[in-house]
């Protein structure tokens, strides 16, 4: 049945920007009615009375959770509301999550201690503070009850939101009030993994089911009554000046509403800036793009229009010869050792810029008036634009709210140009006195992300009479921006500096080379590209020394737990050979990423004409210890496309010191076809540490792609994308 | 210039220019934002919507083009998320950061609405028009592959 409307695009507007509450999920329940999200101007959810920042309880004994941590698919409001749920001892469907207010957080003395969500470590490490305010939430609980009861708080018990002592028992609803005012003599301890009921669950996400019917909402999604819409053309050449532009050109055409430049600040490169270049605003974002693009522009590229892959590969050859700051040495120096050896292995590896191509392309929304400054930023800080908007447009971090809606994808830290874009919006915003939203197009995306570096290393060991190495020594060549220190030595060291592998003598060596491509992290900085290039050197070596790759493994990490028990395990269930006919391989890899051993085995088949055939990925990892296998599975097998898509089919191209694919056509990564089946185990040691699960699936899986290649053809590839090399074979 | 489209089986009176893409008047013009902007030029399938059940990209279609035909989009698959695509899209926990999910399921429905039991080769040629960022291809498969069997069972049962 049709029905006649007619909806004018104020009036929608309107009715989306009145509906709907805050971000309200509840669990997971087949069949329910999927909580409707719709972004809208920050209110501190009211329902429920307050026992912490954390946490409110409703008469009807729903617990609300407060998560500060941005949800990118990772699973935050869901690992969070776990480990509040499993300390304060709630029914889990009773449990819902909300998205934090940052605006109480920035200026009410940073309550919620960390609200980035970067570096894979918001469960390995942050686990003890936010289990300690749901132990602490439970405790006062008892003392009121106890306190009611005129008896001891040890004689309450508190369970599944029933707190009882002998006969008597009431709901946690009734002493939320009473609870919130206690002051505990001492904080609880949080419990440890033998006492837990929830954590270690296979745990569905809680906002998967807003996630199949269009209803959650993303920055891209925001609409806000008088919004106008942005579309921006920064220097192609980063750092470049925007020389002229004529809005006149287009300053009639329908909806049009002005151009704004912006100016990239002086001085202040290294910093997550805005580049030179100008917007164009109108009523629709299409018309602000089709204008863009219809306006004459003119740029002055600079210094860096020369700057090439092909200009860096020269420069990296150069610093090969060139003695570069220490990373890590153990032993004697290696490299007198390598030059009188009589079995030597050399070999050189490099991986090219990549880009984060998040599918919800950069955009924020900002909304500035006298009274407030309300943000919809995809950062994986919501509290960082507080700061950053504060300084820009020199306000007091008391008037900005911070909106946080579901990111598109994240993969890495502050990257992508999340900072740029918030700070666009802002300007923009500022200067019209009405809400704004800038989108990125595709390429203004690819082309101003902030890109994960380039790297070239040149590695070298000598073997002893055993077969086993000796010597070691590797230099690596990065193109960080500007060599920041901040973004190089960790990035530059990760998985070789530190590698497990026992060679009595060895030394790693970098270059942190200046470079103007502005780089940042990007999922699982540095391991992944280090990791392609140490674990296929690993082979290179077990190989030259007449090992088997999987032995030569369990013998250079004798003694290390974690690593051996994963390599058992990944021994167990692959069935790991070199004994396969030609044209089929299995490889494997292993490295320690995030604090979490992550190993993978690949099965692969190669035609003769070269068709690479990935038929099987299998996963082991130790990451001490695991709340929710489901989600973790769902991180290592996503984590192993996403390394994959850039070592396989990736590769920025670099010419005139821009990038020349910057959308999906030509910038080429995974798609259904060749996506393997993965399988994933966990090996856990269980014995005191923990170790991060959203990064450590990528590093291992295209070393163990490549070494399985080379087992196929007899071809080691020591660059990628793997896609631009002749696999062929006879 | 106004023209009418019929969206998710309500008509709407749209106030753009003609060669607008169907994308932006979806979620600038009609505010149906379950419908995403991913690439622009038909590579990444996050704008796949239904246009007289065919799945199109709806960034390069041109909203005139659309007049006339029925256009169905994620938020009108269904009025509760009971389309066995999206059952299965729960049950095997699919979506990740979810961007790209609503052109995956639009794709995934309009191959089953087809082919009742696609092959792993039509699965693929099928959704090979869809990024995914986050990896989730291998749960896709699953999930087709659950569909089906809903579809099966609920066909079955009747």
């Amino acid at each position: 049945m049709n029905s006649q409307m007619k909806l004018s695009r104020r009036t929608f507007i309107r009715t989306m920007a009145g509906a709907g509450g805050g971000l309200v999920l509840g669990f997971y329940l087949p069949g329910a009615t999927a909580a409707v999200v719709a972004p809208k101007p920050w209110t501190t959810p009211t329902d429920g009375t307050e026992i912490n920042a954390w946490l409110t309880i409703d008469l009807d004994g729903t617990v609300t959770v407060r998560v500060p941590h941005t949800e990118q698919g990772q699973g935050a409001l869901t690992s969070v509301s776990m480990m509040i749920a499993e300390e304060l001892d709630v029914a889990w469907n009773k449990v819902q999550a909300v998205f934090a207010d940052m605006n109480r957080h920035v200026n009410h003395g940073q309550e919620y201690i960390v609200t980035t969500t970067h570096g894979s470590q918001l469960v390995r490490l942050q686990h003890p503070h936010i289990m300690q305010a749901g132990a602490s939430a439970r405790e006062r609980l008892k003392a009121a009850a106890a306190a009611s009861w005129a008896i001891n708080p040890s004689q309450v018990i508190a369970k599944q939101g029933v707190l009882s002592a002998g006969s008597r028992s009431a709901d946690y609803s009734e002493f939320v009030t009473a609870a919130a005012e206690i002051s505990l003599a001492e904080e609880p301890t949080i419990k440890t993994p033998d006492q837990w009921w929830l954590l270690g669950t296979p745990t569905p996400r809680l906002e998967v089911p807003v996630k199949v019917n269009g209803s959650a909402a993303y920055c891209i999604d925001t609409q806000l009554d008088g919004m106008v819409y942005a579309a921006v053309k920064c220097c192609p050449v980063p750092w470049g000046k925007l020389k002229s532009f004529d809005f006149d050109a287009v300053k009639d055409r329908a909806g049009i509403v002005t151009a704004i430049e912006f100016k990239a600040t002086d001085g202040d490169t290294a910093t997550w800036d805005m580049q030179n270049g100008v917007a164009v605003v109108a009523d629709t974002w299409y018309r602000a793009k089709t204008a863009l693009d219809l306006m004459p522009i003119e740029w002055d590229f600079g210094p860096n229009a020369g700057v090439s892959n092909a200009t860096q590969a020269a420069e990296a050859q150069r610093l090969f010869n060139v003695e570069g700051d220490l990373s890590n040495e153990v032993g004697a120096n290696p490299i007198p050792m390598i030059e009188a050896s009589e079995q030597v292995i050399r070999a050189e590896y490099h991986r090219p810029y990549e880009t984060h191509a998040r599918m919800e392309p950069i955009n924020a929304t900002v909304s500035v008036t006298d009274e407030r400054i309300d943000v919809w930023s995809p950062t994986q800080d919501q509290a960082a634009p507080i700061r950053y908007v504060s300084e820009q447009l020199n306000r007091d971090p008391k008037e900005i709210y911070v909106n946080t809606a579901f990111l598109g994808g994240a993969f890495g830290g502050n990257g992508g140009g999340a900072t740029a874009v918030t700070k666009q919006a802002a300007e923009i915003s500022n200067q019209l006195r009405r809400p704004v939203k800038v989108i990125w197009s595709r390429e203004e995306d690819i082309t101003h992300d902030k890109q994960r570096p380039p790297v070239y290393t040149q590695l070298q060991a000598a073997l002893s009479v055993n077969g086993l190495p000796e010597a070691f020594f590797s230099r690596a060549v990065w193109f960080s921006h500007e060599g920041v220190e901040s973004h190089g030595p960790a990035t530059a060291d990760e998985a070789i500096g530190n590698m497990p592998y026992q060679v009595p003598n060895r030394r790693h060596e970098r270059h942190n080379s200046a470079a103007h491509i502005p780089t940042a992290t990007h999922r699982a900085p540095g391991v992944n590209q280090n990791g392609f290039i140490i674990e296929q050197f690993a082979d290179e070596m077990a190989l030259a020394g007449g090992w088997d790759p999987l032995e030569w493994r369990l013998q250079m990490t004798k003694g290390l737990e974690p690593w051996q028990r994963v390599l058992l395990k990944l021994k167990e269930i692959s069935g790991f050979t070199t004994d396969l006919p030609k044209g089929e391989g299995m490889g494997i890899a292993i490295i320690n990423d995030h604090g979490s051993i992550c190993g993978a085995c690949a099965t692969v088949t190669v035609s003769q004409r070269g068709q690479l055939n990935l038929e099987k990925l299998q996963i082991v990892i130790n990451s001490g210890y695991l709340i929710n296998e489901l989600n973790a599975s769902e991180q290592l097998e996503g984590a192993a496309c996403w390394e994959l898509s850039h070592a396989l089919y990736g590769g920025l191209n670099f010419s005139n010191g821009q990038f020349t694919n910057t959308n999906f056509d030509t910038y080429n990564l995974m798609r259904m076809p060749q996506a393997p089946e993965i399988e994933t185990h966990f090996a856990l040691s269980q014995d005191g540490w923990w170790g991060g699960m959203g990064e450590p699936g990528g590093p291992p899986s295209p070393a163990a792609v490549a070494n399985a290649i080379f087992f196929a053809t007899g071809k080691r590839i020591r660059s990628t994308p793997l896609s631009k090399h002749d696999l062929s074979w006879s | 210039m106004a023209f009418s489209l019929s969206i998710n089986g309500t008509v709407y009176e749209i106030d753009a220019e003609p060669e607008t893409p169907l994308l932006w008047v979806l979620r600038d013009n009609v505010g149906l934002t379950g419908t995403k902007f991913g690439c622009g030029i038909a590579q990444c399938g996050v704008c796949t919507v239904h246009l007289d059940g065919q799945p199109i990209r709806s960034c390069i279609t041109p909203a005139s083009g659309a007049v006339g035909r029925e256009i169905t989009t994620i938020e009108g698959l269904s009025e509760d998320s009971s389309h066995p695509v999206q059952q299965a899209w729960i049950e095997n926990s699919v979506p990740q950061c979810g961007y790209c999910q609503s052109g995956q399921i639009m794709s995934a429905a309009a191959l089953l609405s087809r082919t009742a039991e696609p092959t792993d080769n039509e699965i693929d040629a099928a959704m090979a028009g869809n990024l995914c960022r986050c990896g989730t291809y291998p749960r896709i498969r699953k999930a087709i592959n659950r569909a089906v069997d809903i579809m099966q069972n609920s066909k079955a049962s009747l």
